[in-house]
């Protein structure tokens, strides 16, 4: 029998897996792609959530689909910003770009 | 408002409104400034004049305007205009002057870079000063008496350039500073008592107020010494006079219109107008006429020795102040104003009398004069005039008020307080010749001075002659047996208050003065008894005079041995313990910037690490706060 608890670690699983990218790796591509895990962590909960919480009204699955909407739209967002970056200052690493400070 | 209460306002303001043409618009022409100050006292002068006609009708109504300022808890504080006999004559006294001197200044300031910016200045003390004289309540006169120290300022260190003129200022500002903190707080006790501070409500108040218990005695007495504390700072009474004979530094009309005929009139007007409340503790009055007196005494005997033209005039104001004082102290209201209008004349005669000859002989030093009366008759005549007025010769002006004050003394009974006045009076007879025979007469001891110098221009000469046709007759306002004279004029409380004329004083005072004269005679112009030799008879006490009794001096060595020692500890308190308070917060909070700003390092890494422990933190909050919330996730019931 799969419980709540199940899915709940999924998540949390996903969700350190993704935290763990975005602090380590250097490169922005792959912080981005750590990114998209931590969302899809928290569309897991979303879901799970839904179905065993309140199933009759599915909306933790509708907030779900509007999370991968909003994220794909981010990461345009996102890709587009260091694509800039990358243009201006032939650079991809985030501790390279250090623009917040001086 | 009557017509009398609106030329009363108007009085000051046009002065004021000069000030500000003058600051604003006519400063680059000279003619043009003098002018427009010229007009409009001209104009308070007319006014004045009006309102004086006011006041002459046989039975005077006092006007008075008064508009309510702000309210203090149950004080209540006005602005407005009181219009009584006092006040007219204070107005004409004030105004005449100031016309005469302005007129004067036009000679005797031709050529000078700051022009217009002394008749701007003037135009400011004018409007301070009748300010004063018009106020109906104490708050609003201490205002306008700070202002008239202020234009006192600017006009002592009129010529800022010179250190010891600028030095004079500030020792004028700083030293009428302590007789006015005891003004505010007579001010600040009678006037919270009181509930008002209004003159004529304080002075109903205060008719019943030690009686019924309203004010204790000795703090209603305290008080009135401390209103009197600011008069004494204002008229240069001891112990505040030091700053005086230093004023002198200013220009000679200033010293004229400043410094002899109204501003150091402020403090005896100042006691006048509060009379009805100084009247009511003995004790007060016991100490002004004391004060006076003393101050009358020192001031002349240190006039006997002095060697600047000014300074003797100076210090000969002082001693004519104290006579004001003494006679106020004594009960003597009608005198003492009496005698401040005879003398507001002659003495602004004297000093523009002396600003002519410095003027013509570019020296304050009597003994580089001598001998001017062949080039400079005018000057040297009024001169005479006003000298002769100021000893008390009759008829002239000094005459008639002197004698009401001796008179008021012999009447108060006070022996000791008569024969010094009289020894006084005795003094000023003979020094005012002194310097009149140094200046004038004899044969000139300095033949470059003397070839130089020439009569002044008439713009200089006429005021003075005005001046000396009113040192002349001032005092015939007083002549006895007149139906309306300065006795019944001055009215103060139920009945007149002029002293009778008494023959026997006036005769007494009359052989004073001759006698005074006649020494000066003796030392000065034949030389049968030779300066000299009563200089070394006089030994030591030449010296104590010549140095002012070394009051200076004792001035300095308290300030250096008390307050700068005091300063020392107070400086190293400020230096240490609150710089140092203030200099440890500020390194804590530096020391905690430096910590802190390694925190930002600008990698994007380290931030969302920064927000995951953020995060971690807010749940590990619920968990030992809010277990309940985590119950949902199916965590152990």
């Amino acid at each position: 029998m799969i419980t709540l608890m199940h899915y709940t670690v999924l998540s949390a699983l996903l969700f350190s897996i993704g935290i763990f990218g975005v602090i380590t790796r250097k490169n922005a591509i792959t912080i981005l792609m750590s990114l998209e895990l931590i969302f899809n962590a928290v569309n897991i909960n979303m879901v799970a959530f839904s179905k065993f919480v309140a199933p009759s009204a599915a909306q933790g699955e509708l907030f779900a689909l509007f999370i991968i909407a909003v994220a794909a739209a981010e990461s345009v967002l996102a890709l587009a910003i260091i694509l800039a970056i990358y243009r201006r200052r032939r650079v991809v690493n985030a501790d390279e770009m250090r623009l917040m400070r001086n | 408002m009557n017509q009398y209460l609106t030329a009363g306002l108007l009085i000051p303001v046009l002065p004021l409104a000069a000030f500000v043409i003058i600051s604003a618009f006519a400063g680059r022409y000279k003619m043009a400034s003098a002018l427009t100050a010229i007009t409009a006292m001209a104009g308070s002068f007319l006014l004045a004049l009006y309102v004086l006609s006011s006041q002459l009708a046989p039975h005077p109504a006092a006007y008075e305007l008064s508009l309510p300022w702000m309210h203090i808890g149950d004080v209540r504080m006005d602005i407005g205009i009181l219009i009584n006999p006092l006040t007219s004559i204070m107005l004409i006294v004030v105004t005449s002057i100031s016309l005469l001197v302005l007129i004067y200044s036009v000679g005797y300031m031709k050529g000078d870079e700051s022009f217009s910016r002394f008749f701007g200045f003037i135009s400011l003390f004018s409007f301070s000063m009748l300010g004063i004289v018009i106020s109906n309540n104490l708050i609003q006169l201490y205002i306008f008496w700070e202002l008239v120290g202020l234009s006192s300022y600017l006009l002592i260190g009129f010529w800022y350039q010179k250190p010891e003129a600028s030095a004079a200022a500030k020792k004028a500002f700083v030293v009428t500073r302590f007789g006015d903190l005891g003004f505010l707080a007579g001010i600040l006790i009678l006037g919270f008592n009181a509930g008002t501070f209004n003159f004529l409500e304080m002075e109903a108040w205060a008719r019943t107020a030690v009686s019924v218990g309203a004010i204790s005695a000795v703090l209603f007495t305290a008080a009135v010494i401390c209103l009197f504390s600011g008069a004494a700072g204002k008229s240069g009474q001891f112990p505040f006079h030091v700053w005086l004979p230093d004023a002198m530094e200013g220009p000679t009309p200033v010293s004229a219109l400043i410094h002899a005929a109204t501003m150091v009139a402020a403090g005896v007007f100042m006691v006048a107008r509060l009379f009805g409340i100084f009247s009511l503790s003995p004790e007060a009055m016991m100490v002004i006429a004391y004060i006076g007196c003393f101050t009358a005494l020192l001031a002349a005997l240190i006039a006997l020795t002095q060697e600047d033209i000014k300074r003797v005039l100076a210090y000969s104001t002082l001693s004519q102040l104290g006579f004001m004082m003494l006679a106020l102290g004594a009960g003597g209201y009608t005198a003492g104003m009496f005698h401040l209008f005879t003398h507001a004349f002659f003495k602004a005669l004297l000093f523009l009398g002396a600003g002519s000859v410095i003027h013509a002989v570019h020296t304050n030093n009597i003994w580089n004069m001598g001998g001017l009366h062949k080039k400079m008759p005018v000057t040297s005549i009024t001169f005479l005039v006003a000298a002769l007025a100021i000893s008390g010769i009759f008829p002239l002006a000094g005459f008639w008020s002197k004698d009401e004050i001796l008179t008021v003394l012999l009447d108060s009974g006070n022996k000791p307080l008569y024969y010094t006045a009289s020894f006084t009076a005795f003094l000023t007879a003979f020094y005012m010749f002194r310097l009149y025979l140094l200046t004038f007469a004899g044969k000139p001891r300095d033949e470059r001075a003397y070839a130089h110098a020439h009569e002044s221009p008439a713009v200089m000469t006429v005021p003075l002659i005005i001046l000396a046709v009113l040192s002349v007759s001032a005092g015939w306002v007083a002549i006895p047996g007149m139906e309306k004279n300065i006795g019944t004029f001055l009215y103060f409380g139920e009945h007149p208050h002029g002293a009778p004329f008494n023959m026997g004083v006036a005769v007494k005072s009359s052989v004073i003065a001759l006698s005074g004269i006649g020494l000066a005679l003796i030392m000065y112009l034949f030389g049968v008894l030779k300066p000299d030799a009563v200089r070394k008879a006089a030994g030591p006490l030449y010296g104590l005079s010549k140095n002012k009794f070394y009051i200076d001096e004792i001035y300095l060595f308290v300030i250096k041995a008390v307050f700068l020692r005091l300063a020392e500890i107070i400086k190293w308190f400020d230096r240490h313990v609150v710089d140092g308070a203030v200099n440890l917060s500020a390194f804590i909070t530096r020391w905690l910037g430096v910590k802190l700003r390694l925190s930002i390092t600008g990698r994007v890494q380290d931030y969302a690490l920064f927000i995951f422990c953020g995060v971690i933190v807010v749940i590990a909050a619920f968990a030992v706060y809010d277990p309940e919330a985590l119950k949902m996730f199916g965590g152990r019931q």
